[in-house]
């Protein structure tokens, strides 16, 4: 065993080299998360260059799902590469697409940005993907832009994200920001609400989607009474909960993300605000949030997405029944992962109406193919990628589901530079 | 002047929070000088343990007094275990410490992750603990007072346990003089067994006082380590007088400067102001003094 001989004279000085040692570990610890650089995208144009090497000749074809199984994001990915696989498996039970089967080729993106840009890499030059699907954070977007250009392959990208981008390769099917940050604040306008806070996390999301809400209050006659950051994984929100009691807004638009929305809403809860004065409109809480932010917590405030559970459609029933035999009954079904499933169709669509997997084919054939997908029926933008969604605001009821309270009149064109907006000018 | 306050409120609770952290560690770092980086998953071990009750005890309230004993015994044990397999292997050796015990912290992680899902969870909290009690004009939230008495009463119980128990005694004297003590006849290894047991308890405590204010998930330590190391450190090692002094500065300070600035540029202005504050003190707040035997 061992024995414990410490002099004294030392204990005191070890003492301290432990606390730096100590200090210094820990910081390491919260910082790693961010810090790794970005090698890995720069060297990856290869001596292949634009010629694909996609197998077509088959009665199979290969596409990529590409989401994060591990790492902080496996928490949302997880289900958006579930919904992925329920598409292809509905899609190769009906037949396939143009009479070929669909053949997973599923990487992990484990959370880094680096990893996405490594793996899509992969999957276009040596597993030869048709097209990969995936992708959450708007820096593995932006890494894996590079490579899906170089490339010449398409990724289709199934998030809500801050807009002001349009690449040629990348298909978006998720919200850009009119579709459901301008829908938000439309509805706060149209309830009368004339003064509003702003809290968020302190990223690239909530910063843009916030000098948007800025600009559109400006012109919409409605005083923003304060901005509040909180650095990601921020625990105590007393203060900025202080300050927005004492700011007299009549009402918050939340742009957190993860878990500081749990000691947001704890912390809003406790100081005696409710969401029938002070409504709170969130647009990173989703069906599975609200379980661990707790119903109690959040019930009867607001979100704005383009999906939720509850969506009255033959197509939602069946997707949600479809999800539900596959994963469970307990789980439900979100935003994110309808768009993705939604994702996987509309490519089929594209390839259907091109009548090929080319790339340059599917590009001129996107304009106008459209889905009825469980949100309502979704049409692709050519112009931009985006696609038309119909935004909903929600409200969250005491069983944990959101509820439709309001909608936009029909699917809302996507506008992801916001040209269409008189007062957004100089915003992109 | 209310929200001058609110804020003094908002410190002291902040500060409540971070002495719940790091009374664990300000006994396990602070009086055995053992780095242990899987603290904070005591400290979920805690938390994971308040939502498990409350599965099986339908009452809120009860459940949440219940969890305040039965999170001392999970985390004390986890710790024990902790101790006597891996610790005990490596006294002398702080770098390896440091090392195994932030692998056991990320295979705690991945076992929370496994048995109770990635997603978080959620713990209500009792009707007697919700809403705020007025107070001169204020409105303080009952679960930060709840949680500023149990600090305080966390505090009291373990300096009283070390000052008037045998005990405590023994903990003194091992930490004093490991030598002298063991050749006066005290069981050094038992003594750091129990320590450690208090110390990681202690943050098992934290764990189920926390699912009050925040998220319960598998991260939930990582949020909360890097405060608690900076709580003893600015504290002083081997003296607990200095972790609440400091805890309650550190969470008064940050409430100050996030209130007058943004809570990313408080965050970094607290930094700023402990290792200025390191360089004129690197010992710390309060330091052992004692004389030197060798």
């Amino acid at each position: 065993m061992t024995t414990h001989t410490l002099p004294l004279r030392t204990t005191r000085k070890r003492a301290l080299a432990l606390s730096a040692a100590a200090l210094a570990a820990a910081l390491t610890l919260s910082a790693c998360g961010g810090a790794r650089t970005a090698e890995g995208t720069a060297g990856t144009a290869s001596a292949s260059g634009g010629a694909s090497c996609v197998d077509t000749s088959g009665d199979s074809i290969k596409i990529g799902f590409l989401n994060s199984l591990s790492g902080t994001m496996a928490i949302s990915e997880q289900t958006v590469r579930d919904s992925l696989d329920l598409a292809a498996e509905e899609i190769n039970a009906a037949g396939g697409v143009l009479g070929k089967q669909l053949q997973i080729v599923a990487e992990d993106g484990a959370s880094e940005p680096t990893v996405f840009a490594e793996k899509a890499e992969k999957l276009i030059s040596s597993d030869c993907v048709a097209a990969v699907f995936g992708g959450w954070t708007s820096s593995s977007r932006k890494a894996m832009l590079p490579v899906f250009e170089s490339k010449n392959s398409l990724l289709f990208y199934p998030v809500q994200y801050e807009g002001l981008e349009a690449s040629p390769n990348i298909f978006y099917t998720g919200a850009t920001t009119n579709q459901q940050i301008i829908p938000g604040m439309d509805y706060l306008a149209e309830q009368g609400k004339k003064k509003v806070f702003l809290v968020g996390s302190d990223y690239v999301f909530p910063r843009t989607a916030n000098k948007i809400i800025n600009a559109y209050a400006e012109a919409n006659d409605i005083e923003i009474v304060g901005e509040e950051y909180a650095p990601l994984g921020h625990t105590d929100f007393a203060t900025i909960v202080n300050k927005l009691k004492s700011s007299g807004a009549d009402a918050v638009f939340n742009t957190l993300n993860g878990d500081s929305n749990v000691a947001f809403f704890k912390e809003y809860k406790n100081v005696g605000m409710t969401a029938d004065t002070v409504p709170v409109v969130s647009v990173s809480i989703a069906e599975e949030e609200v379980g661990g932010i707790g119903v109690d917590n959040v019930v009867g405030q607001l979100t704005a997405w383009n999906y939720y559970q509850t969506v009255e459609s033959p197509e939602n029933e069946t997707f949600v029944a479809a999800f539900k035999e596959k994963y469970g009954e307990n789980r439900p079904t979100s935003d994110p992962m309808e768009a993705a499933y939604t994702s996987l169709y509309l490519w089929k669509g594209m390839v259907e109406k091109a009548g090929s997997f080319d790339v340059a084919a599917i590009q001129e054939a996107a304009d106008g193919v459209s889905f009825d997908a469980p949100e309502g029926t979704v049409t692709v933008n050519g112009d931009n990628h985006h696609i038309a969604k119909t935004a909903y605001i929600g409200e969250i009821g005491p069983d944990g589901l959101i509820y439709s309270i309001w909608e936009s009149d029909g699917p809302i064109e996507p506008d992801p530079f916001l040209e269409g907006y008189d007062w957004a000018e100089g915003l992109s | 002047m209310d929200a001058l306050f609110s804020q003094l409120f908002a410190g002291l609770s902040l500060g409540s929070v971070l002495l719940l952290a790091a009374l664990g560690l300000a006994l396990t770092f602070g009086q055995m000088g053992v780095i242990n980086m899987a603290h904070g998953e005591f400290i979920m071990a805690g938390a994971y343990t308040a939502f498990v009750l409350q599965a099986f005890i339908p009452d809120a309230g009860v459940s949440l007094l219940v969890a305040l004993p039965v999170g001392f015994v999970v985390g004390g044990l986890l710790g024990l275990l902790l101790e006597v397999t891996l610790i005990s292997r490596m006294y002398r050796r702080p770098l390896d410490t440091l090392l195994v015990t932030f692998g056991v912290a990320l295979v705690l992680q991945q076992l929370a992750r496994d048995v109770f899902g990635a997603p978080n969870v959620d713990v209500r909290a009792p009707a007697w603990l919700s809403g705020a009690v007025p107070f001169l004009g204020m409105n303080l939230p009952k679960t930060r007072l709840f949680i500023l008495g149990l600090a305080i009463a966390c505090v009291v119980v373990l300096s009283l346990v070390l000052k008037l128990t045998s005990l405590g005694r023994r903990i003194r004297a091992t930490v004093q003089n490991r030598d002298l003590a063991e050749t006066s006849g005290v069981s050094t290894r038992a003594t750091d067994r129990l320590t450690f047991f208090v110390g990681s308890g202690i943050a098992g405590i934290a764990g189920v006082a926390l699912t009050l204010l925040g998220s319960i998930g598998p991260t939930l330590g990582t949020n909360y380590i890097v405060d608690a190391f900076l709580v003893v450190v600015v504290g002083g090692i081997g003296q607990l007088k200095g972790a609440v002094i400091a805890a309650f500065s550190l969470g008064l300070l940050q409430a100050t400067f996030e209130y007058s600035t943004t809570a990313s540029l408080a965050k970094v202005l607290l930094f700023v102001v402990i290792v200025a504050f390191l360089q004129v003190r690197p010992q710390g707040l309060v330091s052992v003094r004692t004389r030197s035997l060798a």
